[in-house]
């Protein structure tokens, strides 16, 4: 589970001066189900996750995930966060062993759980023909799958998902997507950042639309479908933010 | 703070480490191979072309001379001077290195002598040539034996002893034990490469580490582990260390090697040893072990607060950095910063003294100066000691803060 309360982030900048890259967000995601942020570059989406996944404090508002505050037990949160985005890599000079070992160990587990946790992982992800190799040789199949492996090394009983398809091909990028659903059916709460809409439509089963910081609409795709009078996503995307730019 | 976590973090740091080309090179490969390379190399390089130059036996020019066939005849006689006719151009002749010097007599010069005048001869040469400024040498070893047996004969036609014109003599002798010549002649120098060598120990995995992993997009995986940002520092602070401590010790490891086997090739006259080459290398074997063992240990505990200092500098400096090659071009400009210190610390006449015991790296070199040379002045020690420790303790704090500051990890 993850709630977000006014949910606030500023950063300062020396020629714009202040800067709300997070404003008041809230929101409520639960587990067993797809939490989608949608918004274009910029919008706030990666500042958001990356204060749930206690990278970022905030500067006001608070979130608690899994049952932990962000601000104070920002430990427990990560120790229940499987953070998984474009941004975090794998170190190139270790194998996928070495790599999700180092997690496990990281994350607290002993060496024969770690041993049989990675066993069952690479079953699962079809790794075993690569998981000696070193990951600086990986193609980006390989790589996303050891990503993957690692997130989930620890079983966390949240998922985070900050644009994890950007700039994948197709086939890596379907990988992705059943994969985040696999969470979801597992029972995992899932929030799940994009600016590409046909991600949403396939996968979230709750969308927030974030704009300049700000959530500026939210609810089931039926939902905003019916509240806005549209059935393609991205024409009920341009008109909330456009609503929202003439405020 | 988890000190399991501390660990974990390190060795996968010192894994990843040992598998880093850039990092290998400066922290085992050059500090190893500096000392083999100056004394092998750069060393036998030298040795090889002053003894060449000292072999060769110099063409030199006279000019003038005609009424005086005797000085020129002994001068022709003299076999460590080969003399040539005098080109018409003889001055471009020395800065063409065809020839290497020219000895000019004056007119009259033997009938001057006779008469007790005092004629001046002129010597030629190409200054700062090594092998003009030999022949130069030479000549005028040359004259200053005919001075003398002038003067000599001059004395004996009135009758007075050799005496009159030297009245006394003097020699030199070392009174000073081995170790403090030793210390002395080394004491300068291994600190100040130790310092470098600690430095660019640090530098590469400091990089690597930080700046690197920015770049590759590992930090931000890492900082989503469970584990607290104060451990993370610490395990990647004490590889950076690792690496510091690592240049050192492989520098000093080579330096015994290098002047064990080279002190035992050039005794056995093994290959073809140079006279000159020999003789530098005699020098060095017989200097080399006088160094006090206990000055050694002395040195290598006074540096560890350095390198703790030098870890934290490289580490905080390179984690502001963006990139890899931001860090770079912090950390090469302050290699200078951390050099100047070293080499006024060098410099004759700069003894150690409460104020300068306080000024971090130049304290460093000075007291090492000492301790090399068998002097131990405790209170300075304790005073260099216990000061490297506090700045090595703020530099580490600054490290662990610059960690915590989003701006710095997230600076895009």
């Amino acid at each position: 589970m993850i709630i977000a309360h006014q949910l606030t982030k500023t950063f300062k900048d020396k020629k714009r001066g202040e800067i709300r890259a997070v404003d008041q967000v809230s929101f409520r995601a639960e587990p067993g189900r797809i939490y989608g942020l949608l918004g274009a570059n910029g919008a706030g989406k990666t500042t958001t996750l990356r204060m749930l996944a206690t990278l970022l404090q905030p500067t006001a508002g608070s979130a608690t995930v899994a049952g932990f505050d962000v601000a104070r037990e920002s430990a427990q949160v990560r120790a229940n966060v499987g953070f998984l985005a474009a941004s975090t890599a794998l170190y190139g000079r270790l194998t996928a062993r070495e790599m999700i070992t180092y997690f496990g160990q990281l994350n607290g587990l002993a060496a024969p759980e770690i041993k049989a946790r990675l066993k069952r992982l690479s079953a699962e992800l079809d790794m075993d023909e690569f998981l000696d190799r070193r990951c600086d040789k990986f193609s980006t199949g390989m790589k996303q799958k050891t990503s993957i492996a690692r997130t989930l090394i620890h079983d966390p009983a949240v998922m985070i998902f900050d644009e994890p398809t950007l700039g994948l091909d197709v086939m890596t990028a379907r990988a992705i997507v059943r994969f985040v659903r696999e969470c979801r059916d597992r029972g995992k709460t899932v929030i799940y950042s994009t600016h590409v809409m046909s991600e949403v439509e396939k996968l979230c089963d709750t969308v927030g639309i974030i704009h300049n910081g700000r959530l500026c609409a939210e609810g089931t795709l039926a939902e905003l479908r019916a509240r806005h009078g549209e059935q393609d996503l991205e024409e009920i995307f341009v008109k909330i933010v456009g609503a929202e730019d003439k405020k | 703070m988890n000190w399991h976590n501390i660990v974990t973090v390190y060795l996968k740091e010192l894994k990843d480490s040992l598998r880093d080309r850039r990092t290998l090179m400066s922290t085992i490969i050059i500090p190893t191979l500096v000392m083999p390379l100056l004394t092998f190399g750069i060393g036998k390089v030298m040795a090889t072309v002053i003894s060449r130059a000292q072999e060769e036996i110099p063409a030199v020019a006279i000019l003038g001379g005609a009424d005086s066939p005797g000085v020129v005849a002994a001068f022709k006689q003299s076999p460590k001077v080969h003399v040539v006719a005098t080109p018409t151009d003889w001055k471009q002749a020395i800065s063409d290195k065809k020839l290497r010097a020219a000895l000019e007599l004056p007119a009259g010069f033997e009938a001057g002598l006779r008469a007790g005048a005092a004629p001046a001869v002129h010597v030629y040469n190409y200054d700062g040539e090594l092998k003009s400024d030999m022949a130069a040498r030479t000549v005028e070893k040359f004259l200053t034996d005919l001075r003398e047996q002038t003067v000599g004969a001059r004395l004996s036609e009135r009758g007075l002893p050799k005496t009159m014109a030297r009245p006394f003599e003097f020699t030199r002798e070392n009174v000073a034990p081995p170790e403090k010549v030793g210390g002395n002649l080394f004491g300068g120098f291994v600190p100040y490469l130790i310092i470098i060598l600690c430095f660019s120990g640090a530098m590469y995995p400091a990089m690597d580490l930080t700046a690197g992993e920015k770049e590759r997009g590992t930090m931000e995986t890492l900082l989503c582990s469970p584990v607290a940002r104060v451990d993370i520092v610490l395990g990647k602070f004490f590889m950076v260390l690792t690496g510091s401590l690592s240049a050192m010790c492989f520098m000093l490891l080579s330096m015994g090697t290098t002047a064990a086997v080279g002190g035992s090739l050039m005794m056995s006259g093994g290959g073809a040893p140079v006279k000159a080459g020999a003789k530098a290398a005699r020098a060095a074997v017989e200097v080399m072990p006088t160094i006090d063992p206990l000055g050694l240990v002395g040195v290598l505990a006074m540096v560890l607060p350095v390198a703790v200092l030098f870890a934290a500098v490289a580490f905080t400096v390179s984690l502001f950095a963006k990139s890899y090659k931001e860090a770079q071009s912090y950390l090469a400009p302050m290699m200078i910063v951390v050099i100047m210190p070293a080499v006024v610390g060098m410099l004759p006449g700069i003894d150690l003294n409460a104020r300068l015991a306080l000024v971090p790296l130049l304290n460093l070199s000075l007291v090492c100066k000492e301790m090399l040379s068998g002097v131990w002045h405790w209170n300075y020690i304790a005073l260099i000691f216990g000061s490297s420790c506090v700045y090595a303790a703020v530099a580490l704090a600054l490290a662990v803060q610059m960690f915590k500051r989003e701006d710095v990890i997230f600076r895009a």
